[in-house]
């Protein structure tokens, strides 16, 4: 099972022929991902070989699709581009977009957003500006490194990469089906309830790792949605207690504007909801410990 | 970035949103020349990005060219805010007859863009929402169709204008939606919007936030920007993203989260140890070179409120034994002038590799540290010492 993305994923690579997606299509085919193609206009036709593997460039995501069965897209266009290859996965309807270019600007995204909207929400889009999805030992759609942990019952979503590797690190003995880093941006496309709504339906994910920041209502939104609506045990982190009001901290979304969106309201809205909340990183990884100890 | 009033003025009158004349002005002299070219009633407004400047004495009215100059004289320097005031704008005076409020933003909850509307203006808007929340129309805004006449007429009605008053309104509304837009912003707003009593809608304050992610399709270099603090300065001048903050442990990281999450964990270790607090944010970002650790290691040394640093890096694209040698090299670059504690937690990709390129170095300023807690709580010690 795992959610999203399985063995049945076949990715194409929007961006493939760039240094950056050529560079992780290596490391995605390297961990094992059914990579069928990649789409660059002025490469189509072409051919490119990859650790053995011959790649064919198509001119569109719609063309991709249709000679290679692709249900997946890892976009890696730079910022300037990233609207219209996200509106173009949107127009083939592809199932997947998994958008990680960082710093596409937020007037691009919320009008790739309501476009998709518009069109009834065909494509499941992640990100921008996040390490994309990972079902370990099944298939990897982003640049989450592929031997971090294994398959086991946990699932994870995050609003950061690196927290994302640091908790499957820390959680690498006990696995994940999967692991899903929704990005940090003001606009996304997937959010912390889309992902426990499947996690919560996955009957491979036994309980939940959530990782949230400063910035936004997602997390407050995720605890309400976690209260109503998950029976299996979730736990959070969040990160940015010392943030101070006004100063953006890396990501374009985190930034604490008046007292919304501080990490004390987040884990208030947690702890509210029943779910535990870990000080640090490996705190949280030990409260996750107990939990699978426990099922 | 948000922007001055004045920018925003001037922004708006490119776009042909109606506004008054104003003239910015950097000293008492100036702010006469400006009053006396404008003529008859002036304001003299205190250009900062801080609400509430009425109230602390940022905002006067001059009859004249003189009183002007002389008013002016104790709004510069004022501080508002932590904001001093070291620029005005000599505004046009106005004859208000009502004010209405507008404004357009990135409504982040619902990931769409929302316009909020009331024809009850003037006050702060967050005193609007919460006292009268029935009088101030939320209108979500589809980014892929806009506001055009039809759009902006609904959101007039829905703000509570009659018929007539609206009629005028809706077309300055296109106007700011086009500034919003075409400016890249994630919040333009008018407050207040007036109708003049010889009948004229005029945009009379204006606040504008534009995206920095943006700006490689703006040109943006000229406009004037907060004056960072020299050590942000310098950072940015070597492309670092990096906050200054007020402790004594420096940090570096690779990933926005992980340093948010670092940053915590020394200030949670920090509670042992002689309550110290991180002193910045610093990511290095995914491709961790040498170079950009020796920049990022830099700028952190040079901050004299720092005691010692915590470099963590979790290896994802970025190979530990990179930070390793990154750190070892931007060591050596900086020779004497490293003097301050450093204590380094690498893990992820190339961990091995990493930790016995730092043991073979044993620079005797750098310990090696296996996990973030434990490495945190060094840190904390240090700068307790």
């Amino acid at each position: 099972m795992a959610i999203f993305l399985n063995e049945n994923s076949r990715i194409i690579v929007q961006g493939m022929t760039g240094s950056e997606g050529m560079k992780h299509t290596r490391r995605m085919l390297l961990g094992g991902s059914n990579i069928v193609g990649g789409v660059n206009p002025r490469k189509a036709g072409e051919t490119v070989d990859v650790e053995g593997k011959s790649l064919p460039v198509f001119g569109t995501v719609a063309e991709a699709m249709k000679e290679t069965g692709a249900n997946v897209t890892v976009i890696f266009v730079p910022p300037a581009f990233a609207k219209a290859a996200m509106i173009e996965a949107i127009d083939a309807e592809i199932p997947l977009a998994v958008a990680i270019t960082e710093g596409i600007p937020i007037h691009d995204s919320a009008e790739a957003w309501a476009y998709n909207v518009n069109k009834g929400q065909k494509t499941r889009l992640i990100g921008p500006n996040c390490p994309g999805i990972i079902s370990p030992g099944k298939s990897n759609a982003g640049i989450t490194p592929s031997d971090i942990t294994g398959p086991g019952p946990i699932g994870l979503v995050s609003k950061s990469g690196t927290l994302t590797y640091q908790m499957m690190f820390e959680l690498r003995d006990i696995g994940m089906s999967t692991a899903i880093g929704i990005g940090g941006d003001p606009v996304i496309g997937t959010t912390h309830i889309d992902a426990l709504a499947a996690f919560q339906a996955d009957p491979e994910t036994k309980a939940i790792v959530l990782i949230g920041e400063i910035g936004g209502d997602s997390e407050e939104k995720a605890a309400a949605y976690i209260k109503a609506n998950v029976t299996k045990p979730v736990v959070a982190y969040v990160a940015g207690f010392t943030a101070p009001e006004g100063k953006t901290m890396g990501h374009a979304g985190a930034i604490v504007s008046g007292s919304a969106g501080t990490a004390q309201a987040k884990k208030e809205a947690f702890e509210a909801a029943g779910v535990k909340v870990g000080k640090t990183p490996s705190e949280t990884a030990a409260l996750m410990r107990e939990v699978i100890k426990s099922l | 970035m948000d922007l001055f009033e004045y920018q925003a003025r001037d922004m708006f009158e490119a776009y042909g949103v109606p506004v008054l004349q104003g003239i910015t002005a950097d000293t008492p002299e100036e702010v006469e020349a400006a009053a006396a070219k404008i003529g008859g009633v002036v304001v003299v407004k205190a250009q900062v990005k801080a609400g509430g400047r009425g109230k602390a004495g940022g905002v006067k009215v001059a009859k004249s060219a003189e009183e002007a100059k002389e008013l002016s004289k104790n709004i510069f320097g004022l501080d508002i805010k932590g904001h001093i005031v070291k620029r005005v704008m000599v505004a046009q005076g106005a004859s208000i007859d009502k004010e209405f409020y507008f404004s357009v933003l990135l409504d982040r909850s619902n990931r769409t863009f929302l316009s909020l509307c009331s024809v009850e203006g003037g006050m702060e808007i967050e005193q609007l929402a919460e006292e009268r929340p029935e009088a101030l129309a939320k209108v979500p805004v589809d980014a892929t169709k806009g506001i055009d006449l039809a759009t902006a007429l609904s959101i007039a009605k829905q703000g509570g204008f009659d018929d007539e008053t609206a009629a005028k309104v809706a077309p300055v509304f296109v106007k700011l939606y086009d500034v919003f837009v075409k400016e890249d912003a994630t919040l333009v707003e008018v407050n207040p919007l007036i109708l003049s009593s010889s009948g004229e809608v005029i945009a009379l304050d204006g606040k504008v936030s534009l995206d920095d992610n943006a700006e490689f399709r703006h040109e943006r270099e000229s406009m004037e920007r907060d004056e960072l603090d020299p050590l942000e300065a310098k950072a940015k001048a070597m492309d670092l993203n990096y906050v200054k903050l007020d402790g004594e442990v420096g940090i570096i990281g690779n990933g926005a989260g992980l340093v948010m999450s670092t940053l915590d964990v020394v200030a949670y270790a920090g509670e042992k140890h002689g309550k110290v607090r991180p002193a910045n944010f610093l990511d290095i970002g995914g491709g961790a070179s040498a170079e950009v650790m020796a920049a990022g290691l830099d700028v952190i040394l040079n901050d004299p409120q720092v005691k010692s640093v915590f470099v963590n890096v979790f290896g994802g694209i970025t190979a530990c034994d990179a930070v390793a040698n990154g750190i070892v090299g931007a060591l050596k670059t900086l020779g004497d002038k490293a003097t301050k504690p450093l204590v380094v937690r690498l893990d992820g990709n190339n961990v091995l590799e990493g930790r016995y390129i730092l043991e073979q170095a044993a620079h005797p300023l750098v310990t090696v540290v296996d996990t973030m807690d434990e490495a945190a709580d060094k840190a904390a010690e240090f700068a307790n010492r």
